[in-house]
């Protein structure tokens, strides 16, 4: 009787994962079987295509400049990773360690900020883009997407920094440390997985922002790739080139796939620490 | 030489004061132990010797130098932390070495200084390793040796045994006497543990609620406490407390009617500090001095309680006459049983008798 049970019960658990599995996975998987294939196959279903077609992966380099674009995009989203670790950081120390007058409504000011919906911010952030010359250049780009990425970057390392021990500080402080010298010795070496884990959440952000991209940039040369995915053109008006289209999806995601495999670890200690003590 | 001088040093936080005013002397070479109940203020009088907090007011002389406002590593002290507070990145070698490199030594000196610290600690083997390879004791004997590296003129202990188990913490406390003896330098140490206090110091220092309530060497302040709360705290058991009324006051002697209705004939030395007949007075009596009735002077009936047996000694807590509980120490092969009628002695010149202010007569 409860063995019965006991294997209803697992079946269904299966079966609830494989649910799950499919419909995060099947996306991706319907992208890469689109993208092997041209012309009329796309509208066959099959499993796997039976004879792979790589024609709309040298399509996208050949016609559009693709990889242009992709060179944009990890220039944007590298420079937004390291200027806004950089002021998140020592933010952090500030946040995390001095107590000064108004700290909390900074605290707070800095997490609605990132609560703005990205459109209420576009229109005044177009005005300061133009203001400073930046229209249709990368800077623009970096400019804006650090308004996305300084607020949780500042947020998770300031909890991270409140973490850690005092006494490793204090003792830094009796061995005659600077602060700075606190923060580059003692505590950037110890905040590595958390470095590393908001530094590649601020890269995903930068490598997938969209509205920004469309609005700043004006030039094929200057575009980063999800603009440039949606603006892969047939040879006609009335073509849709989904096959290209795929194509690209595919070689912009795999290097985030790759990424968050490498740092899969570091991520998950990263998004605990502080939860408990380590 | 390095001698620190407190002076009406206090310490507020916000509007708390939890340092109010202590004056204290601490000679060259001399190892001062701070001792007192949690949240007497100990580790923050040495936070602020150390630099780590701010003196509210008065002031702080190291060497005769004002060092009120001078960064914790100008004031040459190394601080020995209750969490070790090791840099876990770093290998032991570079954890001793940080503050020599800081200072901008050369390799030669780091290398020299370190390996000499890491001899007399005996961790010469560990010094590849990382801490969090280390076990509690070698923790703590890294975290000696980078205040040990820096060569201070002041050695600060900031409970630095509390982590350890006991065994481990008996032996450290022995290996820091025998620092003290090699190296020749200061040190003040903090700590709750009174164990700690008598055998390390060379004075102890109590604090209670921001105020030194008396300074000096173990076994004065244990022979001679000032007042009820040094009597009480120093000791384990500690001293039994007896409520009295005197009776006759002479020079250099007092009488006090205990509750059983015994007098019992304390001699005092500083007179009787205005205590008169009919003052209701304190009598203070360690639980060795607390004898069998044929040797004492005056006599307390009551019924055991309980027999604490502690395998070389034994203490008997006793309820007596005035609903007061009275340890005695006994053989462990006393035979007494739980409920037993017995009467316990009390020797005159083994008592110290305090007055309603809490002062000792």
């Amino acid at each position: 009787m409860g063995g019965a049970r006991r294997i209803v019960g697992r079946a269904f658990f299966y079966l609830l994962v494989a649910a799950i599995v499919v419909y995060t996975v099947f996306p991706f998987y319907w992208a890469i079987v689109s993208s092997l294939k041209e012309g009329s196959a796309l509208y066959r279903v099959e499993a796997l295509p039976p004879d792979p077609a790589w024609g709309n992966y040298a399509a996208i380099f050949a016609q559009q400049n693709f990889g242009r674009n992709i060179l944009n995009s990890v220039i944007v989203a590298a420079s937004v990773v390291a200027i806004s670790l950089f002021l998140s950081v020592t933010a952090a120390y500030a946040l995390g360690r001095i107590e000064f007058r108004g700290r909390k409504l900074m605290l707070l000011t800095i997490l609605s900020v990132s609560m703005f919906p990205q459109v209420a911010v576009l229109s005044g952030m177009f005005e300061l883009v133009s203001w400073l010359g930046l229209y249709d250049t990368l800077g623009s780009l970096v400019l804006s997407y650090l308004i996305l990425t300084l607020p949780f970057t500042t947020w998770v390392l300031t909890t991270f920094v409140r973490e850690l021990p005092k006494e490793l500080e204090e003792a830094a402080l009796v061995d005659g440390a600077k602060p700075f010298t606190i923060i580059r010795k003692v505590f950037l070496p110890i905040m590595w997985p958390a470095l590393a884990t908001t530094g590649l959440l601020a890269f995903i952000t930068a490598w997938n922002e969209f509205m920004f991209a469309i609005t700043f940039t004006l030039s094929n040369a200057k575009r980063t790739v999800p603009v440039a995915i949606a603006l892969i053109s047939g040879a006609s008006r009335f073509e849709l080139p989904w096959g290209r289209v795929m194509a690209a999806s595919v070689i912009v995601t795999v290097p985030l796939v790759v990424l968050v495999l490498i740092f899969q670890r570091r991520i998950v200690s990263g998004l605990t620490a502080g939860a408990v003590k380590g | 030489m390095a001698q620190v001088k407190l002076r009406g040093v206090t310490k507020s936080f916000g509007a708390v004061q939890v340092i109010k005013g202590v004056d204290l002397d601490i000679g060259h070479r001399e190892f001062v132990v701070f001792v007192g109940p949690s949240g007497c203020g100990k580790s923050t009088l040495l936070r602020l010797i150390a630099g780590l907090e701010d003196i509210t007011s008065g002031e702080l002389l190291i060497d005769g130098e004002r060092m009120n406002a001078a960064l914790p590593s100008q004031r040459g002290v190394a601080m020995v932390f209750q969490s070790y507070a090791l840099y876990p990145h770093m290998s032991v070698f570079e954890n001793m070495a940080f503050g020599l490199k800081l200072a901008k030594a050369d390799k030669a000196t780091v290398d020299e200084r370190v390996r000499q610290a890491a001899r007399i600690l005996q961790i010469e083997e560990l010094l590849q390793r990382k801490p969090r390879q280390l076990s509690g004791g070698q923790r703590q004997r890294v975290a000696i040796g980078r205040a040990i590296t820096r060569n201070p003129k002041v050695f600060l202990f900031d409970e630095p045994l509390s982590n350890l188990d006991a065994a481990l913490r008996v032996q450290m406390r022995i290996e820091l006497s025998r620092l003290h003896e090699e190296l020749g330098t200061t040190m003040v140490y903090v700590t709750h543990d009174q164990v700690e206090a008598m055998t390390l110091a060379n004075r102890i220092v109590v604090l209670n609620a921001g105020r030194v309530e008396q300074v000096g060497a173990p076994l004065e302040l244990y022979q001679h406490p000032r007042n009820l709360f040094v009597a009480g705290f120093l000791g384990s058991p500690r001293m039994n407390f007896i409520k009295g009324v005197a009776e006759a006051v002479r020079p250099g002697q007092l009488t006090v009617r205990l509750p059983g209705g015994a007098p019992l004939a304390v001699p005092v030395k500083n007179g009787s500090r205005g205590v008169q007949a009919g003052t209701e007075v304190t009598v203070g009596i360690r639980p060795e001095h607390v004898v069998a009735p044929e040797r004492a002077d005056a006599v307390l009936k009551g019924g055991v309680l309980v027999v604490e047996q502690l395998g070389a000694e034994s203490f008997m807590y006793v309820r007596t006459e005035g609903e007061q509980t009275v340890v005695a120490r006994r053989d462990p092969s006393i035979g007494v049983r739980p409920s037993e009628l017995v009467q316990v002695g009390l020797q005159a010149k083994a008592c110290h008798v305090f007055g309603p202010d809490g002062l000792a007569v």
